[in-house]
């Protein structure tokens, strides 16, 4: 019998024929995703570090992205706190503020490839499933033993396949697909699972893939994962990795899944997920005519050229509602970089739109367009818990780009498919 | 004892908002801050001993071990829920903050009801109602009995060293 995408790497890495669900393994991940939290990490150890050492100075990555550039004296102080390690102990992939957000960097500079195992201190790290990597998202705790043994426990967990068909419609989005999906199965669906996309897949682009794997942590899944094909070649050449620099793990055909679930792409339309869980999934009528005072269109979910394109095709030659603040957060300077020479930030800056540095920006309600009581904002972010845009009485709806970019400009929410012009 | 009852997809900005998240990692600083957006009470009433009952997917967004800290600082004796969310899981194992999964005696429990926890049997009593809940695998077991990952980290990196 075969097996799953999670079994066939976990035995890999486990050092295992075989294994099935339930199986506790040790690993050694291929790195170690940190972002402002090595500070607090790393202080955990500081007797262990001088005793023993880094485990490897080619396992972490840093990446300056959560509060950049440092809004008070304590950002400031654990962001030099983070060079100073990062220097002393010659650690090998280390980025500064402004080169974008941790999920883009680690895809975008290939420290995550098809069949390598990344784990994070954070919990979108299932991004990487994108390219077929298997990550996962870890605490602080076990960051920093990590950093010391470069060896972690893993359980072997079930796994869901979720099969794709049909075509989307216009406007509709990635985004959207997956809002759905975790509408369905809701917050606590996937729980512990590995989640595997089948199907209809090789329409996605990997920034589309990207987006939906982004978002399997909010079904509770451990990884979300698409299979490497032809797309995924062609995006890694796109970065300088040629295919003899990875070894792609894919899923037997016989595997057994703990459930399977099928989603016919052409039912569904835009979504949106309204106050205060993701997976309170409705479809944009229910919602259309809201009032909304702050749009985000960006962060690690949907801050990709893709999007950024899709957006300006609205905004173009249109203006951001007097009420409306549009802020924009590209997910990396590689990104922000190619929107400028599309010309993508001259339509949004010209619609009314502020563009942030990239990295989290708002996402997390530690600076930048944090929302007062009683506001709404539309946003392409990944999360609308209460308080997350850092307001426990401001509320925060999740969307596509292209219904974000259609809704700044009404200053309500409103359906993408409405009056577009080519 | 005090069981303070809560419900589904209680996530990590509940337990503690994400804008404090760079600027207090001790217990100190996060103690005053626990549930702060669910239950302004708690952290003014909470005492050594407390159970905390949730429904399904406790702990789920973020990763962050700063609500795992507080409880642990405040003495919560355990947390008795439907399920969990992975990460959190994984951060009440690294330090030592005992989880139960058990959605009977979620489901079972009233408020005023008595509540009995023995650890070491592996058993929650609900008045007269007894529910045992399983025994965590032995390779995480260890790292409990170590008193948490860093102390358990401390004893491998010792232990390596000297051969
Ligand atoms: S953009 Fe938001 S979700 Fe993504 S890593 Fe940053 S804070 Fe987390």
């Amino acid at each position: 019998m075969g097996m799953t995408f999670a079994e066939k790497i976990l035995a890999k890495y486990g050092g295992e024929k075989k294994v099935v669900p339930g199986q506790i393994l040790t690993v050694k991940p291929d790195h170690l995703l940190m972002h402002d939290n090595a500070a607090p990490i790393v202080s955990k150890i500081q007797p262990e570090l001088k005793e023993y050492g880094i485990f490897s100075k080619d396992l972490p990555v840093i990446v300056l992205d959560h509060v950049i550039p440092a809004a008070a004296e304590k950002n400031a102080v654990q962001h030099k706190q983070i060079r100073e390690f990062v220097k002393k102990y010659k650690i090998k992939h280390f980025f500064d503020v402004g080169y974008g957000v941790c999920h883009q960097i680690i895809v975008e500079k290939g420290l995550a490839l098809p069949g390598t195992v990344v784990l994070g201190s954070d919990s979108h790290t299932c991004s990487y499933g994108a390219i077929g990597a298997f990550s996962s998202g870890i605490d602080r705790t076990e960051a920093a033993a990590l950093l010391l043994t470069g060896e972690t426990w893993l359980k072997v967990p079930q796994s869901i396949k979720i099969t794709l068909k049909g075509q989307l419609q216009r406007m509709v989005t990635a985004k959207d697909v997956i809002l759905f999906i975790i509408g369905d199965v809701s917050a606590s669906g996937a729980d512990y699972c590995s989640v595997e996309f089948h199907g209809n897949v090789h329409r996605f682009s990997v920034e589309e893939r990207f987006t939906i794997a982004n978002m399997g942590v909010e079904m509770g899944a451990k990884n979300a994962v698409f299979p490497v094909d032809d797309v995924t070649i062609s995006y890694l050449r796109s970065i300088g990795i040629s295919k003899s620099k990875y070894a792609s793990i894919n899923p037997d055909t016989d595997a057994t899944y703990d459930r399977e679930l099928t989603y016919n792409l052409t039912m569904i339309g835009p979504v949106i997920a309204v106050p205060h869980s993701v997976d309170k999934v409705k479809p944009i009528k229910e919602v259309e005519g809201i009032e909304i005072q702050q749009c985000l269109l960006g962060t690690c979910t949907n801050g990709r050229l893709s999007d950024f394109q899709i957006a300006a095709k609205i905004l173009k030659g249109k203006t951001v509602h007097p009420n409306v603040r549009l802020l924009i957060l590209p997910a990396s300077r590689k990104i922000y970089l190619d929107a400028l020479k599309e010309g993508l930030i001259k339509t949004f800056i010209e619609a009314g739109g502020t563009v942030l540095p990239p990295g989290c920006g708002p996402c997390l309600g530690a600076h930048q367009g944090v929302l007062a009581p009683g506001e709404r904002c539309l946003s392409t972010s990944n999360r609308n818990f209460k308080g997350r845009m850092g307001c426990n009485e401001a509320e925060i709806y999740l969307a596509s780009p292209a219904t974000v970019a259609m809704s700044a400009v009404h200053g309500r929410i409103t359906d993408p498919r409405k009056e577009v012009r080519k | 004892m005090t069981v303070w009852k809560y419900g589904e997809n209680i996530n990590t900005d509940m337990l503690f908002p994400g804008k404090y998240t760079y600027t207090c990692s001790t217990a100190e600083e996060i103690k005053p801050h626990l549930l702060e957006d669910l239950d302004p009470l708690f952290a003014k009433n909470v005492k050594e001993g407390d159970l905390i009952f949730a429904g399904r997917n406790f702990g789920c967004g973020s990763s962050r071990e700063q609500p795992v800290l507080g409880l642990k600082a405040v003495g919560i004796a355990a947390v008795v829920a439907g399920s969990f969310a992975r990460i959190f899981y994984r951060s009440s194992i690294n330090q030592g903050l005992l989880l139960i999964e058990c959605p009977e005696v979620v489901k079972a429990y009233k408020q005023g009801d008595s509540v009995w926890l023995d650890v070491e049997r592996g058993t929650i009593s609900i008045g007269s109602n007894t529910f045992s809940f399983p025994k965590l695998p032995k390779e995480i077991l260890a790292i409990r009995d170590s008193g948490g990952l860093l102390p358990y980290t401390r004893e491998k990196l010792r232990r390596k060293k000297k051969r």
